[in-house]
């Protein structure tokens, strides 16, 4: 049986719902050494911001146990950039490109959305709210529901009406599904979770923090039932609203497991550290897990968790034939 | 004065490879791998990058280490020396012989060789000398002399000292313990050794501090020297952005280059040894920066200094 992967991303038909998580893939080019990144979903880009972004100083980097800490500070080259050199390349090679953009006020976000909007062949835009509000005493746009959809609000208004807008949620707040409900409000037309979590590492024998940012973003295995869990949450909440899944995704059978809590993309982040051609391989592996199951299609996977019922039936099914 | 780019840029290689031999070579461990596809486009200087820990491993991260050499038997194996220090490290030191490794490389920029055969002065900290040999070899073949300056803490803790006086035109070792060689640390003997060898171009691969006081001496010595640094790495492909170091670029620009891929090698004089650690005021994209033109600002976005091909020749 040929299991059909093709997943939808807005107007976009994607050839199978993995993509590569911002921050893990560059802007493509790097990982196009090992596979081909016209194979997989999409290619989501290192977050851009307006201006060139030198980051934070080093070490900017921790193994912890299944998982790392980062703390990068969003060095990039900036959207003027992007636009000359890594999305007409991106383009080139026959691949999707989900464009992740930061900035440090609302403003900034609208002119991104604007600029990449101006450029053909933009996928979709994930919105990295994750950054440091510089009008609001570095608060987090992703922690507060009024900041987040001020944020949303003002990028769906900028970017193309045919470019679907995700806001990439942070995992670090009390209430992921009232932020969640504040993005949808505010015009987002998917979310995309989980960024990393907060995390600090202590040198016992320096007796100092490691990371020369002193905190930086958990990711990897560890944190992937956080990832299930808000996934889980935002989907029982929200059932209509697309889904691209994250947070320690390592197999096919990973990436099942977030289908089936209610995404419908996978995103693999660290994981690509571990394996550089780790997207091709679990699209490879997700195909197996489906056919195993007997699913025809990724989509009948989506959400499937919620209907406890559902699935039982179908297990039985399974068994009779 | 270096090989031509093309040759230089066959991309890595990711394979399952063979673990064909692991040794102890006085303090450190020495690690035989088939990788073919590896072993034929490597250039001295370049590096792979190790999955450790098995299928399920907790330890995310690759493990990176410089190639010391390659060799054409087996259809050609890759062999790296490390030193057993950490989880990961261990777990690679306790590999067998026919165990299968997931492999990746040649990663990053070779050493640039001259066109001319010219004094070479090699110098070494640790096993950080691994790289220098096959360099050496190719050296030779240029017809270019090499002089070793090797040193460490210890004796053995000296990577290659007889192979070093068995190809070397001369082998300077120095311990800190005074164990093997001239006590002290090799910078001591740099002078020395560049006004008996009449050095035309240091190569050194170790410790920071140890490249920093290279430099300085080539410096004052006004030698062209190229140096492989060695920074904590997430990923060893050019897209975690962890590896970073202010280099300065031919324009005079300092920008947050990788070390993975815009080196490991580099110009020891483009590194801003002083700020390595932090984000100079005046590096492109820091806090408060502006570009000077806008001119300026696009073709700091292009990236970073080709510091591989303008070359100690020059």
């Amino acid at each position: 049986m040929v299991t059909d992967l093709r997943a939808r991303l807005g107007q976009s038909e994607l050839p199978n719902p993995i993509l590569t998580a911002s921050g893990c893939a560059g802007s493509g080019r790097e990982l196009a050494q090992f596979f081909d990144v016209s194979k997989i979903g999409a290619v989501v880009t290192k977050s851009v911001m307006l201006a060139p972004r030198a980051g934070r100083p080093t070490p900017r980097m921790a193994e912890t146990p299944s998982g790392m800490l980062n703390s990068i500070g969003l060095q990039g080259p900036g959207i003027d950039a992007f636009l000359q050199r890594d999305l007409p390349w991106l383009l080139s090679r026959g691949a999707r490109a989900v464009v992740s953009i930061a900035g440090g006020t609302v403003d900034e976000f609208a002119e991104l959305a604007a600029r990449l909007s101006d450029a053909a062949g933009v996928t979709a835009i994930e919105v990295n709210i994750s950054c440091p509000n510089v009008e609001h005493r570095g608060q987090v746009f992703a922690c507060d529901a009024g900041a987040a959809s001020a944020v949303i609000d003002a990028v769906r208004r900028r970017a193309r009406y045919d470019i679907p807008v995700f806001a990439k949620l942070s995992p670090d707040v009390t209430d992921i599904v009232a932020i969640a409900r504040a993005c949808v409000a505010a015009g987002a037309d998917g979310l995309s979770m989980i960024n990393t979590l907060l995390g600090m590492v202590i040198d016992t024998d320096t007796m100092r923090p490691v990371l020369a940012g002193t905190t930086g973003g958990l990711s990897g295995p560890a944190i992937r039932p956080v990832a299930v869990r808000c996934v889980w949450q935002v989907r029982e909440a929200l059932p209509d609203v697309p889904i691209i899944g994250m947070g320690g995704v390592r197999t096919g059978t990973d990436a099942l497991e977030f289908l089936l809590a209610g995404a419908t993309l996978v995103s693999v982040g660290t994981t690509i550290f571990h394996d550089p051609s780790a997207c091709v391989r679990i699209v490879r592996e997700l195909e197996e897990e489906l056919a195993q199951r007997g699913m025809e299609r990724v989509t009948d996977a989506v959400g499937l968790a919620h209907e406890p019922r559902a699935a039982a039936r179908r297990r039985l099914t399974g068994n009779v034939l | 004065m270096t090989q031509p780019d093309g040759e230089a840029q066959a991309g890595p290689v990711q394979v399952r490879g063979t673990v064909l031999t692991v040794r102890r070579v006085d303090a450190y461990y020495a690690m035989t791998v088939v990788a073919p596809g590896i072993a034929a486009r490597f250039r001295p200087g370049q590096f792979v990058t190790l999955a450790v820990g098995g299928p399920v491993t907790a330890m995310l991260l690759r493990r990176s280490f410089s190639i010391h050499d390659v060799r054409a038997d087996h259809g050609g194996t890759v062999e790296f020396v490390f030193s057993a220090e950490g989880a990961g490290t261990r777990w690679l030191a306790e590999r067998r012989s026919r165990d299968v490794i997931d492999i990746t490389g040649p990663l990053g920029r070779p050493f640039p060789v001259p066109r001319d055969p010219v004094s070479c002065l090699l110098v070494g900290g640790g096993y950080g000398s691994a790289p220098l040999f096959s360099l050496a070899a190719r050296l030779r073949d240029r017809r270019c002399t090499v002089d070793f300056l090797l040193g460490a803490a210890t004796g053995d803790r000296v990577f290659g000292a007889l192979t070093a006086r068995r190809t070397g035109r001369t082998a300077t070792i120095t311990t800190e313990d005074g164990s093997l060689g001239a006590r002290g640390v090799v910078t001591d003997m740099m002078g020395q050794v560049i006004h008996e060898a009449r050095t035309d171009v240091i190569y050194a691969c170790g410790p920071m501090p140890m490249l920093r006081q290279v430099t300085s001496l080539a410096r004052r010595y006004d030698i062209p020297v190229q140096v492989a640094v060695e920074e904590l790495m997430a990923c060893g492909i050019g897209v975690c952005m962890t590896c970073v170091l202010p280099v300065t670029g031919t324009d005079g620009i300092t920008r947050m280059v990788r070390s993975c891929v815009d080196g490991p090698v580099f110009r020891g004089e483009q590194v801003r040894w002083d700020d390595v650690g932090t984000i100079p005021f005046d590096a492109v994209g820091a806090p408060g920066w502006e570009p000077r033109r806008r001119a300026a600002g696009l073709s700091a976005a292009r990236g970073a200094p080709r510091a591989g091909k303008s070359a100690n020749g020059d």
